[in-house]
């Protein structure tokens, strides 16, 4: 298997490359959109798959990272600075809302973080003068790097690519670094974790520092894209969403927030022809899949390769280890 | 001072439709660790089961409220419990809450769909008089839900406390695995928490219904002030329900009027999370240890 | 021989040729889930009974009208990608979005495609981005609040007010364009209170409009949320008149509120009650059809289809450019297009003008208090 995945990735990549090429403006804003999203679930998914950590607040930092863009390139600053200081931005912000709430079991986090979801969308409504209010914010311009425009949607959908593959190279590079291999310590044993000297609270706290930081850059990516933001987009029905993506392509898993956020963002797209119904189909079939595979979709794909996967034999004397 | 107590008397009445599903919410975590994010949706839909008694089947309005009990017992209460809390428990909160989450788009997108998305009229089952009491406005309606839903509740802690089904429960919310041993029957215990928060739905359901009218998106303030209610009450605690279910509704109008009208909904928020942060049980809980 | 078999078969070919049922396209994005779900499945109702009015007695230009419905999940990014979706599909006219939050961003992409929009949205922001493609199928609430305010002013003599207002695009708006007439009319602003959208409990509210010494109060929410205002107005004993502005009025609201809802009154720029024969008998064609009372959102939908319908064949040709700008400066008459139920106007930028009514809602039905000419 590890034999095949350098070509794997590269196939994977090369399919991205061009899957937009010949489609019309909807399918390229569909696979954008797509892409931010995986961006903002792969973060949530290092919170909440591999250290554990519960975040309703996900879309909250991607509102953080949208209307600091939004109002950074409205006033003519360059959106790569805009995006640094989004992401900066949205990792102290993840750190300061941390701190206190991981004092408390994990399920408390959950409620903070909602709590400070709809906080959030209040201030974004209420704070005219800043925000723009209900009305939101239009017509953020469309980076251009080194006189590449990026207007069209076929460029933006490129840079987003960029912006995608990064994000998703510095979590590959973060989970097999130390701290990686301590997040994952976390999730399957905290106790013996912390025996070994790993400091959870310090630990966690950087696992949703971090996840909140690739929100904030999904948030960067949302106010060129779409050109119009208001608070109603990072309302907590949409951090409920992006739990709903991690969870339903598999958390833990590497690839399970890509998947998810294709999962979430196309099947409407796909169920459309039933027209009123489409909801419900979709809510019965996220029903059904948590109830058979709790591990998402990934895990779906893991047990059904277990099962035809040649079994390795065991020894049937060596089963309860050697006796001496 | 007509102002404030007409302040006090309307928080405590919605207060009081808030309790009861903040105290389902609560049995549910107790017995079963199950957060329900569909309690508001559970809210919503006996109300409609009621209509489609009365609508549809033209039946009286108290034969349709029994019809709308039974159809909510057998539907949240036995369905729920056996076909998605049941499987899904040995694999930890979090599936569980995902689909809780997607059940209650579901049952939502369901009454849009099959019965209409424009809100509906309820009837009232309390009369609507207004009575005067020094110059603030209260309606018989709201006196009546305030002692029903006082009725339900404290009806459920004498249950829970007085009796033996009811100890029993206790029993099994606290401990599980001694509770089998000590012969009893822990999985019916978990469905009678089940069909009881139902029927607390439904309670609920059949008391706001007149006042929000009946729509589908009923559920999701509600379902957000209940969690509120039960954490800043107390999480282990019925009684807590109740008084966080009351506190938010009486801060949820004084901040409306006194505070600011655009952060209304910011107060109960604020409090949850002061309250999560510096009495994590909430102010009638009892502390729980840390389980190593 | 050869020529006879020669002309025969160029007479069958040319036959066989038959020109391809050609449909028009048209799309209809609206909210059909989300908080926006009510208008827009109105609104779409609407739309499709017109259509289906138009397609029995023939089509537009002889040729039937397809009409898609895309849902806007009361999201403005996905509205945005639906009308880009529908101009992918190549209709030639959109109809929707109702709530004006998503029709502030989804007609930047219908104008840049050059697709004249059908637009149900009140908000004043609407028809000043200076879109040559969007057009108005109910005054935006600037004009019919000043209308609204006039007769305060003229007919009502207040001087007070209180205004209560849902904190959305369309409570704003409608806020935003009182406080101008107060100003120019020389009201005094004495209660500002703001409300949530889907709030659905007011007595918070009403006890902070009895606290205030006001002539009149004037209520900008959306109908559920009159409803229960209403009520709990009834209930508190308020006995300022409440008026409105469409949606207090309206008979979703009569309906909802009952009693409570007598004595309120308002501006409306359609009403079923005001005796406009072409009107009560659309309502009731739709009651019939669909089994629930239409609200002042079918009626645009409806009057949009036909609109649609007449332009296109005053032009000639299903040319999207040539119906803007034709659109641009037209008025209707209800004897030419008998569909659009009352004599319409459009200006420069899309915004349509018409007779409209100021009604009191007495025992459950509207009453024409005065018609109000177009302004």
């Amino acid at each position: 298997m590890t034999r095949y995945q350098p070509v794997l990735l590269a196939l994977g990549v090369a399919a991205l490359v061009v899957a937009p090429l010949g489609q019309g403006n909807y399918i390229i804003y569909t696979l954008c959109s797509w892409l931010l999203f995986s961006i903002a679930a792969m973060g949530l998914n290092l919170t909440l798959g591999y250290a554990g950590q519960v975040s309703l607040a996900q879309a909250a930092f991607m509102g953080i990272g949208a209307y600091i863009t939004a109002l950074m390139t409205l006033n003519g600053i360059h959106w790569s600075l805009a995006a640094i200081v989004s992401i900066g931005t949205s990792f102290l912000v993840g750190l300061a809302l941390g701190y206190p709430a991981l004092r408390v079991q994990h399920h408390f986090l959950a409620f903070v973080t909602l709590a400070f979801n709809t906080l959030l969308f209040l201030v974004l409504r209420n704070e005219e003068e800043i925000t723009g209010g209900s009305f939101g914010l239009v017509g953020m311009p469309r980076p251009s790097f080194f006189g590449v425009a990026t207007d069209g949607n076929l460029p933006f959908y490129y840079f987003s690519l960029v912006c995608f593959l990064l994000s998703a190279g510095v979590l590959w590079w973060i989970l097999r670094s130390p701290w990686g291999r301590a997040f994952k310590a976390l999730r399957e044993n905290p106790i013996r974790a912390e025996s070994l000297g790993l400091k959870i609270r310090r630990q966690t706290l950087l696992a949703f520092a971090i996840g909140s930081a690739f929100g904030g850059l999904a948030g960067a990516l949302q106010a060129p894209l779409v050109q119009f933001i208001e608070p109603g987009s990072f309302a907590l029905i949409h951090s409920l969403k992006l739990l709903l993506m991690v969870v339903v392509g598999g958390s833990g898993l590497f690839f399970g927030p890509m998947l998810g956020a294709a999962v979430v963002i196309l099947l409407p797209e796909l169920l459309r022809f039933t027209e009123g119904y489409y909801l419900i189909i979709y809510a019965a079939l996220v029903i059904v899949l948590m109830v058979y595979s709790p591990n998402g979709l990934i895990g779906l794909g893991l047990k059904l390769y277990e099962k035809f996967k040649p079994r390795r034999e065991e020894r049937r004397d060596l089963k309860q280890g050697v006796q001496l | 001072m007509a102002e404030l107590l007409q302040i006090l008397i309307s928080g405590l009445a919605a207060g009081s439709i808030y309790a009861l599903a903040a105290v389902g919410f609560t049995l549910l975590w107790q017995a079963s660790q199950t957060i329900n994010f569909a309690q508001g949706e559970f809210v919503m839909l006996p109300a409609f089961f009621v209509l489609i008694g009365m609508t549809v089947l033209g039946l009286p309005m108290w034969a349709s409220i029994i019809l709308g009990l039974l159809l909510a017992l057998l539907i949240l209460g036995l369905a729920f419990k056996r076909l998605i809390v049941e499987p899904m428990l040995p694999h930890g909160t979090l599936p569980l809450v995902i689909a809780t989450i997607a059940l209650g788009l579901l049952m939502k997108e369901s009454v849009k769909e099959f019965y209409g998305a424009t809100a509906q009229p309820f009837p009232a089952i309390f009369p609507q008089t207004v009575y005067n009491i020094a110059g603030a406005s209260v309606s018989v309606q709201d006196i009546c839900n305030l002692i029903v839903s006082m009725i339900a509740i404290g009806g459920l802690q004498l249950f829970l406390n007085r009796t033996r089904t009811g100890r029993c429960m206790q029993a099994s919310a606290q401990n599980p695995a001694v509770a089998e041993i000590l012969g009893v029957n822990v999985k019916r215990m978990v469905l009678y928490t089940f069909l009881i928060n139902a029927a607390l739905a439904t309670i609920a359901s059949v008391l706001i219904s007149p006042i929000y009218l009946a729509k589908f998106s009923n559920g999701e303030t509600l379902g957000l002030v209940a969690f509120i209610a039960a954490i800043v009450g107390g999480f282990n605690q019925i009684r807590g329900a109740l008084v966080g279910g009351l506190l938010i509704g009486v801060i949820d109008n004084l901040s409306a009027v006194y505070v600011s009208a655009e952060y209304r909904s910011a107060m109960p928020l604020i409090l949850l999370i002061a309250i999560i942060l510096l009495r994590p049980q909430g102010l009638l809980g009892t502390p729980e240890g840390r389980t190593v | 021989m050869i020529t006879k078999l020669l002309s025969a078969t160029a007479l069958v070919t040319a036959l066989s040729v038959v020109p391809a049922l050609a449909e028009l396209k048209v799309g209809s994005i609206v909210e059909l889930s989300g908080p926006g779900a009510a208008a827009g499945t109105n609104f779409h109702d609407g739309v499709k009974m017109g259509f289906e009015e138009i397609n029995a007695a023939g089509g537009i230009l002889k040729e039937q009208v397809a009409i898609t419905e895309y849902d806007s999940q009361t999201d403005p990014q996905v509205s945005r990608a639906m009308v880009q979706k529908a101009i992918d599909d190549g209709v030639y006219a959109i109809m929707g979005t109702v709530f004006s939050s998503s029709t502030v961003v989804n007609m930047l992409v219908a104008r840049q495609a050059g697709i004249p929009q059908f637009t149900g949205s009140e908000a004043p922001s609407i028809t000043s981005m200076n879109n040559p493609y969007i057009f108005r199928t109910a005054f935006g609430s600037q004009k019919g609040v000043p209308k609204m305010a006039k007769y305060m002013a003229d007919e009502m003599k207040v001087k007070k007010v209180a205004v209560v207002w849902a904190n959305t695009e369309f409570g704003k708006g409608g806020h935003t364009s009182f406080l101008k007439e107060a100003e120019s009319h020389g009201f005094e602003i004495v209660a500002d209170i703001p409300t949530e959208q889907a709030q659905t409990d007011f007595s918070a509210d009403v006890v902070r409009l009895k606290g205030v010494q006001a002539d009149a109060a004037f209520v900008y929410v959306t109908e559920e949320e009159s409803a229960r205002f209403l009520r709990e107005a009834r209930k508190q004993g308020v006995t300022i008149p409440l008026v409105g502005e469409t949606t207090l009025i309206g008979h979703k609201v009569i309906e909802l509120a009952g009693e409570s809802a007598n004595g309120a009154m308002g501006h409306v720029g359609l009403t079923p009650d005001a005796n406009i024969p072409a009107m009560t008998e659309m309502v009731e064609k739709f009651k019939a059809k669909y089994n629930y009372t239409p609200d002042h959102n079918a009626i645009k939908g409806y009057t949009a289809a036909y609109t649609l319908k007449c332009v296109t064949e005053m032009v000639g040709e299903p040319d999207s450019q040539a119906i803007a700008e034709k659109m641009h400066g037209l008025t209707l008459k209800v004897a030419d297009c008998p569909g659009i139920l009352m004599d319409v106007s459009w200006d420069e930028t899309g915004e349509m003008s018409r007779e409209s009514f100021f009604v009191q809602v007495e025992n459950g039905k509207q009453v024409v208090k005065a018609i109000l000419p177009p302004n």
